[in-house]
């Protein structure tokens, strides 16, 4: 095993030396559909083995399998939003291999008439945005899952096929990626739009969402392509960067000795972050590929295709733009808040009800998120309410509290759910801007301090700073701080 | 297209089964005559003929995304050569 130190000076020697990496994304998720993509069983995580099962899924003789239709239009949205090319005529063919997981020998799955073809997904790379080309966008069914045992010597693996049959989209990226960056940045987009979408849930440890990678190197300034190398087995974002960057010095050290690359899948091994030989790739005619005879082609007509992009939202990295242009936000900022859709529809609906962008920005960054994550809170079902911190804001502007007691008043209404105002009463924390009074608590500060005023008659221009200071402390923060400054400049006599 | 022992021992690896010399020989001379046999369509003249891959003119069958209550565990593994416990079981699968 490489160390981490060793890995990252090899990676600098393969990427800033001699060759280039190119990288190419397959991505699966599953969809949010109730049932499974050819027939009424439940695609529901977790269940007890071989009971989300039927005659379809188990693949028995004579059955028929019939198109979920909105596992279809989830696909279809998904195409849209990648802007693909909707090829209007789909249909579905039978791939061809032989694994246990597979009960009926062949994969459902589409090849000659891909739903969406030549899309692409623009995403921002270290500031910068970038466009990956998308290949094609398809539907096809999941296969079962299998078991091996644990015992040593095992002849045999056990199989559960409620995963058989849900549906899966497949996403299939040009290869565009130069560096890991980028590979970062292509998953975490294309999540998003995934989640904006609603089409999948893209629970990576549930494996609704997962990734293989395609590398090959070529010496920089070639434009042919080397022989790639596909691996499997990446449960996580993680172990993608990690197989990545492994499979790319493993292949500029061959390519160094002046060996050639096998075109070949490999598995990683999460535990000892290394690849492992899986079989040389079956080449695509081994598929044996033939429209499936049990289905029936799909017509996409106009009507359709223009409810489906009606039906998609503003997708992140456009959200993102657009904080940044309309409410004048940073760039970090505006991705952050544009991380979960459920935030970005929080922090909107606060600047409708209060056009104070900026202010809201701050208090969702750094004391909303900071209380979800202390809290362990669920964002989608958050204590507060637009409604609330709005008016917080509102109060906050009024003069009716500081900055510091707001802070209070905010911890306050995540815990118990009140409305601001109702807070500030209870407690007694509005902030006071009764000029007597401010006034009397200053006239008693200055004739506590005679040699403060001294110095500051002499020059000494912080010395108001600490008078400032005193007058808060006696009235516990709640004195208005504007009305404090101005009454005393005056007393002092500037 | 010309069928060879080594065509045929290809194919045997792709469907994952073992031949004994003796089949691959059979098979060789039965695969042929099989080709040479479609091969006769290959005198048809197809050149206005637009391909078609299915023999109903209908499209656009789907389904509403509705639960329908699934078989047995008992039912789903009771035709199965060999079963464990809630599993199927099958040949240790080595990649």
């Amino acid at each position: 095993m490489l160390s981490v130190s060793s890995v990252a000076i090899k990676l600098l020697k393969v990427v800033n030396m001699e060759y280039e990496v190119v990288i190419g994304l397959e991505t699966h998720a599953e969809l949010a559909t109730i049932t499974k993509l050819f027939c009424g069983c439940s695609t529901k995580f977790g269940a007890e083995p071989n009971t989300h099962v039927c005659p379809i899924c188990l693949g028995m003789p004579g059955v028929l399998p019939v198109m979920n239709k909105k596992a279809f239009e989830y696909a279809l949205k998904a195409a849209v939003a990648l802007d693909c090319e909707i090829n209007r005529f789909t249909n579905f063919d039978r791939k061809s291999y032989y694994y246990p997981d597979l009960p009926k020998n062949y994969q459902i799955s589409q090849n000659y008439y891909n739903l969406g073809i030549d899309g692409h997904m623009n995403m921002s790379v270290n500031g910068s945005i970038k466009k990956i080309r998308i290949h094609n966008v398809h539907l096809e069914e999941e296969a079962g899952k299998l078991i091996h045992p644990e015992e040593s010597g095992a002849d045999y693996s056990l199989v559960d096929f409620n995963r058989a049959g849900v549906p899966l989209l497949e996403i299939v990226s040009y290869p565009d990626m130069r560096t890991v960056d980028e590979v970062e940045s292509y998953m975490q987009t294309l999540r998003k739009i995934l989640l904006y979408t609603e089409v999948s849930d893209c629970k990576m440890q549930e494996g609704s969402l997962r990734f293989e990678a395609s590398i090959s190197l070529r010496k920089k300034g070639s434009d042919k392509l080397g022989n790639r190398v596909e691996i499997k087995n990446l449960n996580s974002m993680k172990s993608v960067i990690k197989a990545i960057e492994y499979e790319a010095i493993r292949q500029s050290e061959l390519l160094d000795r002046g060996e050639t690359i096998d075109r070949e899948t490999r598995l990683w091994d999460e535990v000892g972050e290394k690849s492992q030989r899986m079989r040389s790739k079956e080449e695509s005619q081994d598929y044996r590929y033939f429209p499936e005879p049990d289905l029936l082609p799909v017509l996409i007509d106009e009507k359709w295709l223009s409810a489906v992009k009606n039906s998609i939202p503003e997708l992140p990295l456009a959200r993102k733009q657009r904080f940044i242009e309309a409410c004048k936000l940073s760039d970090y900022d505006a991705g952050i808040l544009t991380e979960e859709k459920v935030l970005a529809d929080f922090f909107e609906e606060c600047v409708k009800i209060l056009e104070r962008p900026k202010s809201f920005s701050n208090w969702i960054i750094n004391d909303l998120l900071r209380e979800v994550k202390d809290r362990k809170l669920d964002i989608s079902n958050l204590p507060i309410k637009p409604r609330q911190l709005a008016a917080l804001v509102e109060i906050i502007e009024k003069g009716t509290i500081s900055s510091t007691i707001a802070k209070e008043v905010f911890s306050d209404m995540i815990q118990t759910g009140n409305d601001p105002q109702k807070i500030i009463e209870e407690k007694g924390m509005a902030q006071i801007s009764d000029e007597g009074l401010i006034e009397s608590v200053i006239d008693k500060i200055i004739a506590a301090n005679p040699n403060v005023i001294e110095d500051y008659k002499k020059g000494k221009k912080n010395a108001l700073a600490f008078l400032v200071g005193q007058v808060m402390k006696e009235t516990k923060g709640k004195a208005n701080p504007k009305m404090v400054n101005e009454k005393l400049a005056k007393k002092v006599g500037v | 297209m010309k069928i060879d022992k080594k065509t045929i021992e290809y194919i045997a690896n792709l469907s994952r089964i073992e031949l004994s010399n003796q089949e691959k020989e059979t098979f060789v001379h039965q695969l042929s005559d099989i080709l040479a046999y479609i091969e006769k369509l290959n005198q048809l003249n197809t050149q206005d003929i637009k391909p078609m891959a299915y023999s109903i003119n209908t499209t656009n069958v789907l389904r509403d995304d509705k639960l329908e209550p699934p078989i047995s565990r008992e039912d789903a593994l009771v035709n199965a050569p060999s079963t464990m416990g809630v599993f199927f079981k099958v040949p240790k699968v080595i990649e």
